[in-house]
């Protein structure tokens, strides 16, 4: 028997969910339907029809766009179960979140978590109503795997900060508004010495220069600081503390990295029906290539092994209150097998696989090879497999370094 | 770990806290060291069927619990982190086998036995030395099965067997027409090639046509769940191991070549224990069973095989001896990962399934 606070609830749920159904229906246009523009970080300049403009506006406006962040700070205040439903009813109406970027995956998080009433209401708003992009500065040509290396130097000025140096791998610098920016403050202590300052990318000073990949696109740059004055008002947290607030925003930038749903959307057609298409049949429907139905069956089964241990993460993270200790593997694995499959679909399809451009190509042809490519950037960034493996080794499972 | 709830933590843990106290593998090495046929000691299987672990999958109406797969499989997992032998999963398979296609009369007959530990049964299915249920040519002729099955687990010692023969699944109580011919595996445990010569064969009629398939699938996702045990058992002790053993004054845990391989073990286990999960899951709710026992039973093939060679690499030369525990799950890990399905009969058996 249900009690009258559990009837209570299920009679709220239903309210909600004819609310979302409403909005949608009064606010997504038929148009974009199976369309997505979200200010994803790699995909390249924000061009928005008037309809895309529209629709991120009408979920701008209500913080739908970031459902769970705090309403004062212009998030949808929304519940888990009632952002669940919110997802559920966009699905179903095959509408999509604008709102995304880093900004709402990385920045957003950390902010809400690191900084002060000011910057929280200065920077939260227009990253919930998706019209500010960000930008991470992180990575430098001497400071990769370690991070902790970086040298960009930001002296204390009295009233600001004079920031010299250089990042790298800046992910979409070219289109970004704002930079979330490691900088040292402190030669002396190589950790205690970093510090998280935001800086305007149109600031004098700043200078961006895209780096062309073996993709053939350029979705990072190279950023240049020279003397560029950055008020102390966009430093978060305390001077020095800068490692710790970054750490934490690697935490958020690796879940969403490895994300088991957006890797399976990623993926397109399933390898089978790729190589039905591609490499003959035999009577009964099989791929009449036996070792390449065997390859196709050996990476679909731990393609689902790996999908059952997100959502398993997930359950157990819900259930202990805490990160569940194989979060841990899912970046390594997930990244892992997406660049196996991408390898496996162009082997399915032989040359046809490699079209670079021009006649002959479908779309989906040239698109996969860019994707392949792309994908090589996978086990490298957000920590590399290297770093997952130390990560898991010392955090994990108590192996310690040299004494 | 799948989330549990409260009766199920209990049964872990009391499963757990057994097999640690009372069955260490030290018992396995008593057990051995006797060298009986049927490698698993009676008063044990009394003392599992009093904690109720024969009854799990058994329905109140007949004598079990019906607790669920996701419960018996907590068992199984403790039992094969400290390879206690024990008929638990041959008769468990055979339980299900009755549940899914017995008349009332031999549910009746049958599975109260079952679940008292009284009768001990098992499934004997395979005619050569790999799994390959399309070669079954034993058949029944008025009530009378004959036949060769090999390798049948648990033979020795089972009072009944769940046959598969050309045109269905049949009971056969152990008894006259049949005869067992010892095969000693490496795993030392309890094998036999039974030869049924006219012996009296009880059809199970209502399982459908399919119903040989859905107990195979039953099979494998237990027989996985042994395995989780025995690789999670490996991982631990090889984990400890690299934490103790001293080289060029090191700890052996402190070299980052042992540490990411352990790293990546550690990551094929998370799959693998989701994957074996993920089969007693769906046979609990029923979805897509035979998708998820090929993808628990290979993904435990794969890890275990896996974690079992690494598991003796890692600890070097003292892995390879006798009196070391760890190449007792080498040896098992092979026995199980030939049954019911090696690899490739899996993989191939996952693609049909999937239209390809």
């Amino acid at each position: 028997m249900a009690t009258q606070a559990e009837i209570d609830r299920a009679s709220d749920t239903e309210v909600f969910r004819q609310e979302v159904r409403q909005f949608i229906a009064e606010n997504f246009p038929d148009s974009l339907k199976g369309k997505g523009n979200a200010l994803a970080a790699v995909e390249g300049p924000a061009t928005e029809s008037e309809a895309q403009k529209a629709w991120r506006e009408a979920m701008g406006s209500r913080g739908w766009g970031t459902p769970t962040w705090p309403a004062e700070y212009g998030g949808g205040g929304l519940s888990r179960k009632q952002a669940a439903i919110l997802n559920e009813e966009l699905a179903k109406a095959d509408a999509y979140n604008p709102i995304g970027g880093m900004g709402v995956m990385m920045f957003g998080p950390t902010l809400l978590e690191f900084g002060s009433e000011a910057q929280k209401k200065e920077h939260i708003p227009p990253i919930c109503r998706g019209e500010i992009r960000w930008c991470q500065g992180y990575s430098e040509p001497n400071a990769g795997s370690d991070l902790a290396n970086l040298q960009t130097m930001a002296e204390d000025k009295g009233d600001h900060y004079l920031v010299n140096g250089q990042k790298t791998w800046t992910s979409g610098g070219q289109w970004a508004d704002k930079c979330f920016c490691l900088v040292r403050t402190d030669r002396s202590d190589k950790h205690k010495g970093i510090s998280f300052l935001l800086i305007d990318m149109d600031a004098p000073g700043v200078e961006v220069r895209p780096i062309k990949m073996i993709s053939g696109m350029s979705p990072f740059c190279e950023t240049f600081f020279d003397d560029v004055k950055v008020p102390k008002e966009n430093l978060v947290g305390e001077e020095g503390q800068g490692w710790t607030i970054g750490k934490r925003l690697l935490q958020h930038e690796r879940t969403n990295l490895s994300g088991g749903g957006s890797m399976a959307r990623m993926m397109g057609a399933s390898l089978a029906n790729i190589a039905k298409k591609y490499v003959e049949t035999d009577n009964d429907g099989r791929i009449a290539d036996p070792v390449l139905r065997d390859r196709i069956a050996d990476f679909e089964i731990r393609w689902n092994a790996f999908l059952l241990t997100a959502r398993r993460a997930a359950d157990e993270s819900k259930a202990q209150g805490g990160v569940s200790e194989i979060s841990s593997v899912l970046k390594k694995v997930g990244t892992k097998l997406g660049q196996e499959r991408a390898e496996l679909t162009i082997e399915i399809m032989g040359l046809q696989g490699l079209g670079w451009e021009g006649e002959g190509f479908t779309d989906a042809e040239l698109a996969g090879v860019r994707a392949w490519l792309f994908g090589k950037a996978t086990t490298i960034y957000g920590g590399s497999t290297e770093i997952q493996n130390n990560i898991i080794a010392k955090r994990v499972l108590g192996m310690l370094d040299h004494q | 770990m799948a989330v549990l709830n409260e009766e199920q933590e209990m049964l872990r843990d009391m499963a757990r806290e057994w097999t640690t106290n009372e069955s260490p593998v030290t018992e396995w090495r008593k057990v051995r060291a006797t060298g009986e046929q049927q490698a698993w000691d009676t008063s044990v299987y009394g003392t599992m069927a009093k904690m109720g672990w024969t009854g799990v999958v058994i329905p109140e109406e007949h004598g079990g619990s019906d607790f669920g797969w996701l419960s018996a499989g907590l068992v199984v997992e403790e039992l094969g982190k400290t390879l206690t032998a024990s008929p638990l999963i041959a008769s468990t398979i055979a339980a299900s086998a009755i549940i899914l296609g017995g008349s009332d009369e031999q549910k009746t007959e049958w599975l109260p036995k079952l679940a008292s530990g009284e009768v001990v049964a098992t499934l004997a299915v395979d005619e050569g030395a790999r799994h390959d249920p399309s070669q079954v040519k034993t058949v029944v002729s008025n009530g009378k099965v004959s036949g060769t099955k090999k390798f049948v687990h648990e033979a020795h010692g089972a009072h009944l067997f769940v046959v598969a023969a050309k045109d269905g699944v049949y009971l056969v109580p152990a008894g006259d027409g049949m005869t067992l011919h010892d095969r000693k595996l490496a795993d030392m445990r309890n094998h036999a090639d039974v030869v049924f010569d006219n012996a009296g064969a009880e059809k199970l009629a209502d399982g459908g046509e399919d119903l040989l398939d859905k107990v195979l699938d039953r099979a494998r996702i237990l027989t996985a769940c042994e395995m989780l045990g025995m690789a999670q058992q490996v991982f631990d002790t090889t984990l400890d191991y690299l934490k103790q053993r001293r080289q060029f004054n090191q700890v052996l845990a402190t070299f980052q070549a042992l540490q990411h391989r352990m790293a990546d073990l550690f990551a094929d286990l998370a799959l693998m224990r989701s994957a074996v999960e993920g089969g007693l899951q769906a046979l609990d709710t029923g979805f897509r069973t035979s998708h998820a026992a090929t993808m628990a039973k290979a993904e435990a093939n794969r890890v275990l095989h896996l974690v079992s060679r690494e598991g003796i690499q890692l600890h070097g030369g003292i892995g390879m001896t006798d009196e070391y525990d760890i190449g007792f799950y080498l040896k098992r890990a092979r026995v199980l990962e030939a049954s019911f399905g090696n690899t490739g009969y899996l993989k191939d058996h996952f693609a049909t399934l999937s239209g390809y």
